[in-house]
């Protein structure tokens, strides 16, 4: 039927040809006779991987052939993904998989990926394997049908030598040889040459048996012999010592000889033997045996092959090793039995040094001790006896253990040592008493105390018994008055004892500690004049102030304890400086000096300070320098020890309040108390200029100026500052100045309480305003603060958002806590400028580029400034209206005054903003809610 | 027949900005040319540390692993490693290729100002607001700085290292020199807390800026005043200052958004930069050519000499 088909292909008329057309291309014709191939059956395709196992099919895309680990989910590592790292550490690593990863351990060889382990080459391997290999081989080849067939095949092996083979060969040593230097040797007896055959390849040691000769040149050297390596492999089974299991060779060939190391004859059999050696006894023919015909047991050239151990075979009889025994170094050092006598073997062998000769006598034997005689009636056995006292209960357990031991522990009590006390154990030991106090709790107290203790103890007595009794008082008198009053009272009448107590705070200056002790004692007894009276009369006013302070700190400090610690501690032996403190040598000299010497500009020997300074050794290493004080061992300023002032400068009571230091103490004390306050203060807390002034200005100035009140004050500093200052006068510079006047001299309290208890949204206080006036510096419509310096603006922000901010952050907006929060985060030292993008700038005015920057070089600065200056003056012109609504009575038009006069140009500002504020004194609600109608309106 | 010299170009100023490199990462607080001055790093506020080729304007790595504000930044010498230092109190060493952190040193008190490698990148030196400058060593594993360098009696605001001294300047008014080689530290008193330090390309000199809007040219080995050079306004802010790279002249960061450029010798004003509308805070010179880079804001701009070649 297809054949009529395609005749009738042709015979098709030619318009049905033109009308069809072709597409693709035609299938082949079919070739006759061929029938069309079975489709192999679903069941029939499959596929095995190399195993032969068969692999199941997961689908193309969902693995293939294998899909996961093993057909599962899981992974290698189990059901966490291994990619997953949870490490900051790590962020940044991205581990590159190549096609490895992916592929199966399997394919790796077929893509040519090398293996990855590393593995000994057969050149390197050693030689243990071939071993094995080797009795496998002897074993066949004895086994074989010819024998010794395969002794040929070990001839014709390939050279398969390890390196160090080779690397011996090199050097000239042969198999058979030991390796080391040539040696002379005596001529070794002849041994009996076993008649032996030996099969199989000749391992290296064997060629050693018989390279004796007799005759021995005295000028040739030999190789040294071959030392068969100690067998160092652990013992790992349960057998017996020297068990060997049932060796093949020797059950089925019956070479019962070989068996035992002392079987054959002595001598260096026994090393072949260890080196498992086929070996047959002679005249041994080599017959077909094995399993298969068995264990002939009626052959009559048959060994025993039950081979029967008799004494006979053992060495009973401790014997000269033989020399041969190729055990050099791993025996026990051989026994000397020369006859030669004992003179020889003490005998030094070897060089002996130049302007040295041997001795000829021997040094005198050693002397050996008898061990002691032991008495008649000793045994060698402990019996441990109970210990038995007198106070045991039970007398009759007493007798008879009495009896049994036959002894009486008659101690008493007291000499059992773990029931004494330390007190007990110190009369025994004849130990004299410490000498502070004895440590009972009654004893630190004053005879007052006692009394007072006691009326307690009896009034609590009689709480007791009767329950009726009113409550003694216990307050004793309360004899002082005023400051020693309080002091009595802070320190509980449990001042320290200066008579009974060890405590001698100032036991280096023996007179302060007399009035020290004085001072005390007549704080007991309640005197006014406490101190006044013992004081040293040399003394000036200023001293016997800082005594008294010590005193009472001293008392105050050690009220209770200090007995109790005397006596548990000794005093140093040693003295070490606790009076000292180490501080720099070197000062830098006084900085008013500089101050002035900065301001005639006369830099050089005035403001420079030198200094010795040392260099740690590492980072002279690190910076390749020589260190220049090698041997030296301080680092940094070289440090001095300086006369501390007193310990109790660094204690600090809360009821004490400070006494100011005069000018009365010399220089040195001075210096340190300096040093020991709260170090480094910030020159940023004081505004250096403030600082300047001081300087500058006499100090009448100053004087007058914290006398005259605060009103008159600020105009008349800003324009001393505007004096002073040649620099022209920036328009919030004069506030700054302003500010740090005020606060320089306190002004009075209801002004801060005007300034700061009042309404919660108004933004006023002059400090506050001080801060964003610098805030505002930067033309940016952001205030500085810290918590906008994080949230940065998001740069998506449109324009009129941005507009919209820039009004919204006007300081009314702004909630008062935080700014609080601002002033807490002040910071010291040079700030950093805030965070903000100045979006809305940015595009109006578009950075110029290259090309266009001459042109707008004249311009845009001028344009910015007066743009700056706009703001500025219409913020500080709102503040100024805040302020005047606010406190107009608390004089704050100083201030604005001030700003007028600094301010130059104030009316040309013809910026909306500044408009719309000028016009109305808006508050703050109808501001916002304008503000958010302005970019509507804007647009 | 001799053709006569040519004639020495005279010195260029940056002036035309050929890049303008919008950073994304807040207020860019430092900015620093690499060694070779191929590369620079921009230490933003919102604590990453970008690298970037600001010839092409591209960024090239992010930088993350600061607490917070990363406030300066260096590059080693062979360019491997970088080291930055934050609010956060730390000094990180970097890795440059792989982004990592090498190494993290704590031991500041406060905020690290300023950081510098040591000519050889062995060693790290910080200045802190804590007062001190500590001196880490990278090679190491130690937690402990070598030195510290507690003289200061302020916050140290800026810090210099040549390859035998350290310079630094303290809000305590006074450019401190410590000179390993004599063993010795020289102490000068500038009168208003030092906000940048530099040394001259000669290392004759040493420049320091002020609080008091002046910058002052000293004499490195008697502590003469050189030179001084006012005009700009630094009254509140740490900014940078710096040398050109023939030390022909001196430039500084302004408050009202303009970098100055003085004659070294001369003194006198001969550029005035506009930059940007805020405060420009950091900025630093090509070691070699006459090129610029300014932080103002959010971005970073290149400046370029006159002649230059816009195109490269």
């Amino acid at each position: 039927r297809r054949r009529g088909q395609k005749m009738a292909a042709p015979e098709a008329s030619d318009s049905e040809e033109e009308e069809l057309a072709g597409y693709g291309t035609a299938l082949e014709p079919l070739p006759e006779g061929e029938r069309i191939k079975k489709p192999v059956p679903l069941q029939e395709q499959t596929v095995k991987d190399e195993k032969g196992r068969y692999k199941r099919f997961h689908g193309a895309f969902s693995g293939g052939f294998s899909a996961g680990y093993f057909n599962t989910v899981g992974s290698k590592e189990g059901w966490a993904p291994s990619t997953f790292v949870s490490s900051r550490q790590k962020r940044a690593d991205k581990t590159v998989l190549g096609p490895e990863d992916f592929m199966d351990e399997e394919d790796l060889s077929e893509y040519g990926i090398a293996p990855k382990e590393i593995t000994t080459t057969d050149d390197f391997a050693s030689k243990p394997k071939d071993r094995i290999k080797e009795k496998a081989r002897q074993i066949a080849g004895v086994t074989a049908s010819i024998p010794g067939a395969t002794a040929l095949d070990d001839l014709i092996a390939p050279s398969k030598i390890t390196i160090g083979v080779e690397l011996l060969r090199k050097m000239g040593w042969k198999e058979g040889q030991g390796v080391g230097p040539r040696v002379k040797r005596k001529p070794r007896k002849q041994k009996p040459e076993p008649e032996v055959k030996v099969y199989g390849c000749a391992l290296p040691s064997e060629g050693s048996e018989d390279e004796e000769d007799e005759y021995q040149p005295e000028n040739v050297t030999f190789a040294p012999k071959d030392v068969i390596p100690v067998d160092l492999t652990p013992k790992e089974n349960v057998h017996g010592l020297g068990y060997k299991g049932l060796d093949p060779t020797k059950a089925l060939f019956g070479v019962s000889g070989g068996e035992h190391p002392s079987l054959f004859t002595d001598g260096s059999e026994k090393t072949s033997n260890l080196l498992g050696d086929l070996r047959h006894s002679k005249g041994r023919k080599l017959g077909i045996s094995g399993q298969a015909f068995g264990v002939g047991a009626l052959e009559e050239e048959d060994d025993d092959i039950y081979a029967t151990e008799t004494l006979s075979k053992y060495d009973t009889v401790l014997k000269d090793e033989e020399p041969g025994d190729m055990l050099y170094g791993w025996t026990a050092p051989k026994q000397y039995k020369n006859k030669k006598g004992m003179e020889k073997e003490v005998r030094y062998i070897g060089k002996i040094l130049d302007g040295f000769s041997l001795a000829s006598k021997s040094s005198a034997p050693k002397k050996t001790y008898l061990p002691p005689d032991l008495p008649r009636n000793y045994r060698p056995v402990h019996y441990f006896r109970p210990v038995i006292t007198a106070r045991h209960e039970n007398p009759l357990l007493l007798q008879a253990l009495v009896e049994s031991t036959g002894k009486l522990e008659t101690d008493t009590p007291q000499q059992n040592r773990h029931t004494l006390n330390a007190s007990q154990r110190r009369e025994l030991l004849g130990e004299t008493a410490l000498k502070g106090p004895s440590p009972s709790v009654l004893e630190y107290l004053s005879g007052k105390d006692k009394e007072r203790i006691k009326e307690a103890k009896q009034a609590a007595e009689q709480q007791m018994k009767t329950q009726t009794l009113p409550q003694q008082s216990l307050n004793i008198s309360s004899s002082s008055d005023g400051v020693h009053h309080k002091w009595q009272m802070a320190l509980g009448g449990q001042l320290a004892t200066p008579g009974s107590s060890d405590f001698k705070p100032f036991a280096k200056n023996p007179e302060k500690q007399k009035r020290y002790e004085d001072y005390v004692e007549s704080l007991k007894q309640g005197q006014k004049d406490t101190q006044e009276s013992h004081s040293d009369p040399g003394m000036t006013e200023w001293e016997r102030g800082r005594e008294r302070e010590e005193f009472f700190h001293a008392a105050v400090l050690y009220k209770s304890s200090n007995s109790v610690l005397s006596s548990r501690f000794t005093r140093a032996k040693h003295e070490d400086d606790t009076d000292k403190v180490e501080v720099p040598r070197d000062q830098e000299m006084d900085i008013d000096d500089k101050e002035s010497a900065v301001k005639m500009k006369m830099f050089g020997k005035l403001t420079r300070d030198k200094f010795e300074w040392h260099p740690e050794k590492l980072l002279c290493k690190r910076f390749n320098v020589p260190d220049p004080y090698s041997d030296s061992s301080i680092v940094g300023l070289p440090k001095v020890k300086r006369d501390k002032y007193s310990v109790f400068n660094f204690l600090t009571l809360p009821e004490s309040s400070r006494t100011t230091i005069t000018q009365t103490t010399n220089e040195k004390m001075q210096q340190n108390i300096n040093l020991n306050k709260p170090k480094k203060p910030s020159r940023w807390d004081v505004s250096d200029k403030e600082k300047k002034k001081k300087d500058s200005i006499s100090e009448f100035i100053s004087l007058a100026r914290s006398k005259v009140d605060i009103q008159q004050q600020l105009p008349e500093s800003v324009i001393e500052e505007d004096r002073s200052r040649t620099n022209e006068p920036l328009p919030n510079k004069a506030v700054n100045e302003s500010t740090d006047q005020k606060e320089e001299s306190r002004p009075s309290m209801d002004l801060f309480k005007a300034i700061f208890a009042s309404s919660s949204d108004e933004k006023s206080s002059s400090s506050e305003e001080d801060s964003d006036e610098e805030a505002h510096q930067p033309p940016s419509p952001v205030p500085n603060s810290e918590s906008t310096k994080h949230t940065n603006l998001p740069d998506t922000s449109s324009a009129d958002v941005q507009e919209c901010m820039a009004v919204t952050n006007e300081p009314d907006l702004v909630p008062p806590l935080l700014k609080e929060e601002l002033d807490k985060e002040e910071e010291f030292g040079p700030r950093l400028p805030p965070v903000f993008f100045s979006k809305t700038t940015q595009e109006h005015e578009p950075v110029p580029l290259a090309s266009s920057l001459e042109a707008n070089q004249k311009e845009k600065p001028k344009k910015n400034k007066e743009k700056h200056k706009a703001k500025r003056e219409h913020k500080h012109k709102k503040e100024k209206k805040k302020k005047h609504k606010k406190h107009r009575h608390k004089g704050k038009h100083k201030n604005k005054k001030s700003e007028k006069n600094s301010s130059s140009d104030t009316a040309d500002s013809s910026d909306s903003l500044s408009d719309i504020e000028e016009i109305t004194d808006l508050s703050s609600q109808e501001l916002l809610r304008r503000l958010k109608h302005l970019p509507a309106m804007k647009q | 027949m001799a053709f006569p010299e040519p004639k020495a170009k005279k010195p260029e100023l940056p002036k035309k900005l050929v890049q303008n490199l919008e950073c994304k990462q807040g207020a860019v607080r430092a900015v620093r040319f690499n060694v070779d001055g191929n590369y620079c790093l921009t230490c933003g506020s919102d604590k990453s540390l970008k690298l970037w080729n600001p010839h092409k304007g591209t960024l090239l790595k992010t930088y993350s692993g600061h607490g917070y504000e990363v406030l300066d930044a260096a590059g080693s010498f062979d360019n491997s490693q970088l080291c930055s230092c934050g609010a956060d109190k730390t000094v990180v060493l970097w890795d440059v290729a792989s982004g990592q952190v090498i190494r993290k040193f704590r031991g500041h008190a406060g905020k690290v100002n300023c950081v510098q490698f040591n000519e050889e990148a062995t060693v790290i030196l910080s200045g802190s607001i804590d007062s001190s400058i500590r001196c880490w060593d990278c090679r190491s594993r130690g937690v402990v700085p070598i030195q510290i360098l507690d003289e200061a009696k302020d916050g140290v605001s800026s810090l210099k290292v040549s390859d035998y001294e350290i310079l630094s300047g303290s809000v305590d008014g006074r450019v401190r020199r410590y000179d390993l080689r004599a063993g010795e530290l020289y102490s000068d008193y500038v009168g208003s807390p030092v906000t940048s330090v530099c040394f001259s390309k000669d290392g004759q000199c040493t420049l320091a800026a002020s609080l008091d809007s002046t910058l002052r040219l000293l004499d490195k080995d008697t502590g003469e005043l050189l030179g001084e050079y006012t005009g700009h306004k630094n009254t509140a802010y740490k900014l940078d200052c710096c040398l050109s790279e023939k030390d022909t002249h001196v430039a500084s960061c302004s408050e009202d958004g303009q970098v100055y450029f003085w004659d070294l010798v001369e003194g006198s004003l001969t550029l005035s930069l506009p930059v940007g509308k805020g405060v420009v805070q950091s900025l630093s010179f090509h070691p070699s050519e006459p090129g610029l880079l300014t932080a103002t804001e959010g971005r970073v701009q290149f400046w370029r000499e006159e002649s230059h070649p816009a195109g490269s």
